[in-house]
């Protein structure tokens, strides 16, 4: 591929890095003199998914589901309604779909077309949510991904990946860890893990928290 | 497209390496490129399908070596060429030699929280009842558009059953080549993993697929 710019004084060791940055930085730079963006939306839209968008949203919605039968039933009917009473909605969550794991179905959750991922309640994808190990072979091979995950899922129990094709979000519900009875919603949240709610792990052990 | 982004069941990518504590950025330029990819898009100059079709076209070993935020920017740089909002001069120099085109609007700071909250729904009013129910068992076409299709190469020619009825939706294939939103029904679509991989899959497992009607008929 042709990388051959006007900045050849800076090429580092060719790393990406360097190239990118300057790349990037010209792009940023000629959209702003152009006044297709704001520098300052720019900032608010990378700290607000620095700081304010994150596991810990779909962690409350997967705490108050194992916590209250009324929002799960909500949940099950229209999941996208009622993570948006918990105040999470809008850009990558528009179409939300809950999946609940039971101890004869796992479920895990894909984009193998690109990096579609539930923004208001995961935040971004990890960098290996985007990778092609992950989004060729979670489709062909889900138990072998799993078990990088180091997840060991048994035969008897079906695994059910998700593609996520359409405009549709899939978060995952895991089952609630046993030995958590009479756990606040905030103490349960925290066992609560990102690749939980993918599919790609499980919640924490209780026994191991303080 | 049969492109490079059409990954499901391609094989010798090694294993999944996640990474311990995983920042939300790596780099200053990831961010960047992030930002610009939602900021370009929220000016409604082209839609979340056109912008798909930009990064899946790149060359398949560009794409396969690129990281994705790379990906994301050189699809901002296409869409910025294919849109007449700068040409590649321009982009390669950083400097605005031409008139700007016109924007129907810019994402301020302000509108920020406001156009995230929103988002973009693909849901559509119809005047027609979906074609298959629940339960019934579908195939899935055999097409290889080198335009932008969600039907992946591992479902196509494929036979699954219906497992819900999402709703009315915009449909991307017509949607990315900006010959308007087309909306049709969609559907979850659930596959043996044995119809897909053959013996070689657990015979419990099963991989679900979210197919548009015009990809589906009775089967």
């Amino acid at each position: 591929m042709s990388e051959d710019h006007t900045h050849s004084h800076h090429h580092g060791e060719g790393s990406e890095l360097s190239e990118m940055e300057l790349r990037v930085r010209a792009l940023e730079s000629l959209a702003v003199e152009k006044g297709y963006v704001d520098p300052d939306a720019l900032d608010e839209l990378i700290e607000t998914y620095e700081t304010k968008v994150g596991p810990r949203n779909g962690a409350a919605v997967v705490a108050r589901a194992w916590s209250d039968p009324e929002f799960l039933a909500q949940l099950r009917e229209d999941a996208t309604q009622a993570i948006n009473s918990m105040g999470f909605e809008g850009r990558q969550g528009e179409h939300m779909v809950v999946v609940e794991n039971t101890p004869e179905t796992h479920h895990m959750v894909v984009c193998t077309l690109c990096s579609c991922y539930p923004w208001p309640v995961l935040g971004l994808p990890p960098v290996w949510y985007k990778s092609p190990a992950y989004r060729s072979r979670s489709v062909i091979d889900p138990r072998g991904v799993l078990k990088d995950f180091g997840v060991e899922i048994a035969d008897d129990v079906a695994v059910e990946v998700h593609d996520s094709t359409a405009e549709t979000r899939f978060l995952v519900l895991p089952m609630r860890p046993e030995g958590t009875e009479g756990w606040s919603e905030e103490k349960l949240a925290g066992l609560v893990t990102r690749d939980s709610m993918i599919g790609t792990g499980l919640p924490l052990d209780p026994g191991m928290q303080s | 497209m049969n492109g490079g982004a059409d990954l499901g069941g391609m094989q010798g990518f090694g294993p999944v390496v996640p990474e311990e504590d995983e920042p939300v950025f790596h780099a200053e330029w990831e961010k960047r490129s992030f930002a610009l990819t939602v900021a370009l898009g929220a000016t409604g100059t082209w839609n979340i399908d056109t912008s798909r079709h930009a990064r899946e076209s790149l060359p398949p070993g560009e794409y396969l070596t690129s990281s994705y935020y790379r990906i994301w920017a050189r699809g901002i740089e296409r869409l910025m060429v294919s849109h007449n909002m700068a040409t590649k001069a321009e982009i390669e120099a950083g400097k605005s030699t031409s008139i700007p085109k016109e924007l129907t609007r810019v994402l301020t700071k302000d509108n920020v929280a406001a156009v995230l909250s929103k988002g973009g729904p693909a849901d559509r009013p119809s005047t027609e009842d979906p074609k298959f129910t629940v339960g019934q068992s579908v195939r899935t076409a055999n097409l290889h558009p080198s335009g932008h299709t969600r039907l992946p190469r591992y479902a196509r020619e494929k036979t699954g059953t219906v497992s819900a009825i999402i709703g009315h939706h915009v449909f991307p294939d017509s949607n990315a080549a900006g010959t308007g939103e087309d909306p049709q029904w969609l559907y979850t679509v659930t596959f043996l993993a044995t119809e897909l991989w053959g013996s070689q899959a657990n015979p419990r497992d099963k991989v679900h697929v979210d197919i548009w009607e015009p990809h589906l008929v009775a089967g």
